[in-house]
């Protein structure tokens, strides 16, 4: 732990080294931030791409641009990028920025650990997007690689896959690992655990969460890699291995992930609706509540992904109910939400906007994930475009909208400039519109009965996938510029101040700095009341 | 009435112009189906589907009503309160009471759905890359279903037919009033057999047997898909269901039966060269095409080549093991169990004589019974 104290300048003689070497070897949080929101980005345009590739081929029935084999290539690195490679390393970045700024601590506690779990990260997928060069293609078995598609009936390049996915696990354990750490040690003096900012705590229950299914995930990869390689027969039928082991395992890990990809979203989001209805969050306690309730319950709904396998029906009602009861701490943050808006004094800036729009669209979000917990009905949504509408709503206006408004939101604060409102506001309309032209259309298509994963489909689901892919590519332009809007602010900008927002010097540590901040945050330990 | 409503929560569920669209066809709801259990499972549905209507509703109304307000530029100015112990003890525990009275007729439902005692008939549903295999266990009857789109419409080389994808070969043929189990299992890897209309949908596991049932009330043709990622082949193995009469069904098995005894009188038949590259040709476009291509020079190097594979030209021997058997960690599967002894040499006839094989090969023809004697061979 850091005791420095000095009482001269710190930021005259050391400031960031200059060129390349200020990032390769760079132990400070707010570089490696950096570091990780620009990967996320690069990631999100090329896992965006893929989505493209994959709209553009179902824009009409039939094989026009690509083959089956390449598209499912598409949906498996799309998937496996955007999980990977654009949410968690999003969420990583700001946790980078912002878990020092908001508890008061100079940077991270382990930094040179910092700096290794990032560059793990391009390595990573540097060897699985190579794959995709290889002559028998990449990964072709969709994000959740069931063996034994993805074992005996896999391309050889599985191996890649498999290592890469051991790369980014060890990547999220050092990373997770070095956020404890920061959080237990090195808050300000007066912070007590339930005085913590709600996002210091969402990503305390996220990094928990890391460390416990990482190792899992880790385990099934491997059991994957010697069934391909050392002749056992884990998920083999005919050596006596279980195929469902498989899913038991992926999904134990699996889903404790999905709320891994939520939990810090639902910080930042707390943290904007407080900020812009002017009024502290309604049930401050009960979120926090509401969030390790929601991680506790992550390992026991995961065989919700596995309701049409065969399971007992004593087991089949069990992950019924289990899964219905994590409506309960997810319903009471939204009731808090609203609660906290109710009686404020509301503005609503782009990074309000977003967050409203995280609000009612996760919500539609987990209304149908409540339809999909109820297990006869699921047994017409499994495996159609009603999942894929599913997860796309909690994922993309919940996930991503999480990380853009935090983005908005702390913008100013990194760079010093405010960013462009017009624009911004812009952003966020053609977003929530085109995002909503993509995936609300899926659930009729999966209630009609498309299946999911499918290059080419019947004649009745024309009509909305052509609106569906309409709308992806509108998304996808948006996107540009939101790319636009992040340089032009960190370019030029009007100056900002160091609270940015009206009122927000008091709702946190981060807004008691300048704008751009230090570069070591806090030098002298702030006292929290 | 009934669909009225339906429209009305359909458009109320979201504010965007093209569910407008979509409530007025139904056809982008979830079918209703025939079978009493798809009914209640509808029900269910809807049932869902109307609680969260009314939640969306009041949540959602509260907060925009909030917004409109309590906003700023009307000059609202924020009260000071956060928190309020009865209210949030208040509704969480109407979120409780609400989740306890869906979870009742869902579990009723669920019990109805569950149940794998015997049928009066019993099916055996095995999942192929891309295939369905039906067995009719009573009665020894078998067979294998093929997507029968033609790939020239796949390709948009000619106008898509009305059931683009939907349409098979060889449809499975059950009576109706009759309840049928079926036993659904994989050969290579895992499938999902799927009904929507039944509410059937059961995934097909490699060395697991899954249970499935239904009664169908009403003849008529059902169409469904696999739901579970095979491979590339996935979006191109619909199942089709054709539910007929008691009597209709019985003179199916009998045909059937008839064609299964003709199909094993043929192995001991003396075949041409002609007729075994006919039989060959055809058989290899229905179950070979999908990885070693109509030319013969498959998709490397996942799939390999037949043309100029020195296998195929000049190892009759080894290329009947590798048709009966497969090969161990591959996609090339084994035929030997599922196909006829002259299907397999045709086959292997053909492959030997098309494309530029015959002219570069040895040429050999194998006949049905070397197929037999290899099969003895292994029995020893």
């Amino acid at each position: 732990m850091s005791t420095v104290v000095e009482t001269h300048d710190h930021d005259g003689h050391h400031g960031p080294a200059k060129g390349l070497t200020r990032w390769l070897f760079t132990t400070n949080h707010k570089d490696i931030g950096t570091l990780y929101l620009w990967f996320s980005c690069l990631m999100l345009f090329i896992g965006g791409g893929m989505a493209m590739v994959i709209r553009a081929e179902l824009f009409q029935p039939g094989l026009q641009i690509v083959q089956p084999e390449f598209f499912n290539q598409m949906t498996t690195n799309h998937g496996l990028i955007m999980v990977f490679g654009v949410i968690m390393p999003a969420f990583v970045g700001l946790a980078n920025w912002m878990i020092p700024m908001q508890i008061g601590a100079p940077d991270m506690a382990l930094p040179r650990l910092n700096n290794l779990s990032f560059w793990l990260l391009p390595m990573a997928f540097g060897i699985l997007l190579s794959t995709l060069f290889m002559p028998e293609g990449g990964p072709n078995f969709g994000w959740t690689f069931y063996a034994p598609l993805s074992t005996t009936y896999a391309p050889s390049t599985v191996n890649f896959f498999i290592f890469s996915v051991h790369v980014m696990g060890v990547s999220s354990i050092l990373g997770s690992i070095n956020i404890i750490t920061t959080i237990f040690n090195m808050r300000a003096p007066g912070m007590a655990l339930m005085k913590m900012p709600l996002f210091v705590w969402s990503w305390l229950i996220t990094a928990y969460l890391l460390i416990a299914v990482m190792p899992v995930l880790a385990g099934v990869v491997t059991m994957m890699l010697m069934d391909i390689n050392f002749g056992t027969s884990f998920f083999n039928a005919a050596g006596g291995g279980d195929p469902v082991l498989f899913q038991h395992v992926f999904w134990f890990f699996g889903h404790p992930e999905v709320y891994i990809m939520i939990l810090p979203a639902f910080g930042i989001v707390s943290h904007i609706i407080e900020t812009f209805s002017r009024k502290p969050i309604f049930g401050y306690s009960s979120m926090v509540y509401a969030m390790a309730s929601i991680a506790i319950l992550s390992f026991v709904v995961w065989a919700h992904h596995m309701f049409t396998v065969g399971m007992p029906l004593a087991g089949e009602l069990f992950f019924m109910y289990s899964t219905m009861l994590i409506a309960i701490p997810t319903g009471v943050k939204v009731f808090n939400w609203v609660a906290t808006m109710f009686r404020g004094s509301l503005t609503f800036e782009t990074p309000m906007l977003f967050s409203i729009g995280f609000v009612t669209l996760f919500t539609i979000g987990g209304f149908s994930g409540l339809m999909l917990a109820i297990v006869p009905a699921d047994f017409q949504y499994h495996d159609t475009y009603f999942v894929v509408a599913h997860f796309h709503y909690v994922l993309v206006p919940g996930a991503l909208f999480g990380i853009m408004a935090g983005v908005y939101y702390w913008l100013p604060k990194w760079t010093g400039n405010m960013y462009d409102e017009t624009l911004g506001k812009l952003h966020f309309w053609l977003t929530f519109i085109s995002v909503n032209v993509t995936f609300f259309p899926m659930h009729f298509v999966g209630l009609a009965g498309m299946p999911r994963r499918y290059p080419d489909y019947a004649l009745q689901f024309a009509d909305f996938n052509a609106m569906i892919s309409v709308g992806a590519f509108m998304f996808g332009i948006t996107q540009l510029l939101f790319l636009f809007i992040v340089i032009k602010t960190i370019r030029s900008g009007k100056q900002a101040k160091p609270e940015v927002w009206e009122g927000a010097g008091d709702l946190g540590l981060e807004w008691t700095l300048s704008s751009p901040p230090p570069y070591h945050s806090f030098t002298v330990q702030p006292q929290v009341k | 009435m009934k669909k009225l409503v339906t429209k009305l929560v359909l458009v109320m569920f979201s504010t965007l112009p093209f569910v407008i669209y979509s409530a007025e066809n139904s056809d982008y709801n979830m079918p209703v189906g025939v079978t009493e259990v798809s009914q209640s499972i509808f029900g269910l549905h809807m049932l869902i589907f109307w609680v969260c209507v009314v939640i969306g509703v009041i949540v959602f109304g509260i907060m925009f009503w909030s917004m409109w307000k309590y906003r700023k530029s009307k000059g609202a100015v924020a009260a000071d309160f956060d928190d309020n112990f009865w209210l949030e003890i208040g509704w969480t525990v109407a979120a409780t009471a609400v989740l306890i009275w869906m979870a009742v007729p869902s579990t009723q439902v669920m019990v109805q759905a569950y149940d794998d005692a015997e049928g009066e008939i019993n099916i055996l549903v095995t999942g192929h890359q891309w295939k369905w295999h039906y067995e009719y266990m009573e009665d020894e009857v078998s067979f294998f279903s093929n997507l029968s789109t033609s790939q020239e419409q796949i390709d948009n080389k000619i106008p898509k037919g009305e059931f683009y994808l939907l349409e098979v070969d060889e449809p499975l043929v059950i009576p109706i009033n009759t309840r049928v189990r079926f036993l659904i299992t994989g050969n290579d890897v895992i499938h999902s057999w799927w009904v929507p209309d039944f509410a059937v949908k059961q995934d097909a596991v490699p060395g697991f047997i899954n249970t499935a049932w239904t009664n169908v009330p009403e003849t008529g043709i059902y169409r469904g898909a696999c739901t579970e990622l095979c491979g590339i082949k996935h979006a191109f193995m619909p199942v089709v269901v054709r539910a007929v009469e008691m009597e209709e069904y019985d003179a199916f098995i009998a045909e059937k039966m008839v064609l299964a005894e003709a199909e094993r009188m043929l192995t001991s038949k003396e075949w041409t060269k002609e007729e075994l590259m006919e039989r060959g040709e055809s058989f290899y476009m229905t179950n070979c095409v999908a990885c070693h291509q109509a030319n013969g020079k498959g998709i490397p190097p996942v799939f390999p080549a037949l043309e100029g594979s020195e296998v195929v030209l000049s190892d009759s021997a080894k290329q009947i093991e590798i048709l009966m058997d497969g090969i161990q960690g591959s996609a090339m599967q084994a035929f030997g169990d599922s196909y006829s002894e002259v299907d397999i040499a045709a086959v292997i006839t053909y492959t030997r004589q098309a494309w530029s094989n015959g002219k570069n090969g040895d040429g050999a023809i194998v006949t049905p019974k070397d197929i037999v004697d290899y099969k003895n061979k292994i029995d020893l």
